[in-house]
């Protein structure tokens, strides 16, 4: 492979992120880069779900005031907010599975030109488990993944179709990576961006799906 | 009728037996009912059958069961950071039962609520739809998940008062309400029982009509990933 093309960096693939939500949407934010959007959301008032019970997700506390009865989906301590509301599991994905929260951003393994997303475990090496991520993606309003384009070998990470078990069948909507975002779209991938300094060529050679 | 024991293995008498079906409240190691955990570990009942969300780590929550292998089978959606459990998974000494998070949660409610089964979206077109019903509403492909009714509920609640009404803290209460439901039996680990009446009955999380049995105690509530700001940066 040719030398490595950088394009954004997971701050600016978040900051990217960032941009696809809209004033007063309910939101779940993945753990790893999705986590990060959280910081640039700006002025638009957005409230983030935790499926483990919360909406009103607040940031991390400060050093002394954790609260072991306080933490995020990622298992990582936090805070509340003046807005915050707590629930359980069964009406937390009632409102997933309800179609009440309007986006979720999460992270993938692969996905591929039909929005297949693959992103809870390899065969015969790592089992994570799906946790939420097959509720949110079957039930949200907008499926949004952010993810390295290519893998550590290289390669692409956008497929024609995912070889790792499915975590929802053509239920991605857009794809940020750090070479661009590209958008699900009838007979394949649609380029709608290309990260700073990534020409669309060096996104299309990039890329195994197909992009019409 | 008196629902408060005086310790976890009082509260459990008559309840454990070999080759049961436990559901379990907590999410990670937030809500776990560590008391109840530790003392079925002590009672060494064995084969066991456990929902629950997460298996906890090596040494805490439902991992201690798994290091002294009394778990036959976990139904489950997320393993966590348990090298434990992943090594037994993989050797194939532990069945493991996927569930979506959603899916299980929903499966303790409805079972706690007499529904035996319902159509969701949820892994449609994935592995968890294999060999399930699929049937059609509006154009959209759903498929068939069961209820769940186990043999014994084991919860973590805030405060119980003496009849059992619960009142949970912040997003401890995660799984503990619709696991506590799904119980034909349900014991509840509080950090406080308070005396009856002293709780607003227009704040009780889950009526004490789910609650069989309640003993009280200090809990060591591990944090699994402490993160934080600094203070100069606030």
């Amino acid at each position: 492979m040719a030398e490595q093309i950088k394009g954004w960096d997971r701050n600016q693939m978040a900051a990217r992120a960032a941009e696809e939500l809209q004033d007063g949407w309910y939101v779940n934010l993945g753990i790893g880069i999705p986590t990060l959007v959280a910081n640039y959301v700006g002025d638009k008032d957005i409230t983030l779900q935790s499926e483990n019970g919360m909406l009103g997700m607040g940031p991390f506390p400060l050093e002394g005031d954790e609260d072991p009865d306080l933490i995020n989906a990622g298992k990582q301590t936090i805070t509340e907010l003046k807005r915050t509301a707590y629930f359980d599991s069964a009406t937390s994905f009632g409102m997933i599975r309800g179609g009440k929260i309007a986006a979720a951003i999460l992270g993938a393994m692969e996905v591929a030109e039909n929005g297949d997303l693959a992103n809870w475990m390899i065969p015969g090496k790592l089992v994570k488990g799906m946790g939420g991520a097959m509720d949110l993606v079957a039930g949200v309003g907008r499926v949004i993944v952010v993810m390295d384009h290519t893998n550590k070998h290289g390669e692409s990470k956008v497929l024609k179709s995912c070889t790792l078990p499915l975590t929802g069948k053509a239920v991605v909507d857009r794809i940020i990576t750090n070479l661009g975002v590209l958008d699900v779209v009838e007979g394949g991938l649609r380029i709608v961006a290309c990260a700073d300094g990534v020409t669309e060529a060096e996104l299309r050679a990039a890329t195994e799906a197909t992009i019409v | 009728m008196k629902k408060i024991y005086g310790s976890a293995q009082e509260a459990l008498d008559g309840l454990l037996f070999d080759g049961m079906f436990i559901a379990a409240g907590g999410f990670g190691l937030c809500g776990i009912p560590e008391l109840l955990l530790a003392a079925i570990k002590d009672a060494g009942t064995k084969d066991l059958t456990f929902a629950s969300n997460n298996a906890g780590v090596d040494d805490f929550g439902i991992g201690i069961l798994l290091q002294t292998r009394q778990v036959k089978k976990m139904i489950w959606s997320y393993v966590g950071e348990n090298a434990e459990f992943m090594r037994q998974y993989l050797s194939g000494e532990l069945e493991l039962e996927f569930n979506p998070q959603g899916t299980l949660a929903e499966r303790m409610r409805a079972g706690g609520c007499g529904i035996p089964g319902f159509y969701t979206k949820t892994g449609v077109g994935t592995v968890i739809a294999d060999g399930k019903e699929h049937k059609d509403f509006n154009g959209q492909t759903y498929i068939l998940e069961h209820g769940i009714v186990a043999d014994l509920s084991i919860v973590k609640a805030w405060k119980a008062d003496e009849t059992g009404n619960l009142v949970f803290r912040k997003t401890a209460r995660n799984f503990n309400p619709p696991a506590a439901m799904c119980g034909k039996v349900c014991v509840v680990e509080v950090e406080e029982i308070v005396p009856t009446g002293s709780l607003d009955p227009d704040h009780i999380h889950l009526p004490g009509i789910y609650v069989h049995r309640i003993i009280a105690g200090a809990h060591e509530k591990r944090i699994e990933q402490r993160t934080t700001r600094k203070r100069e940066d606030a």
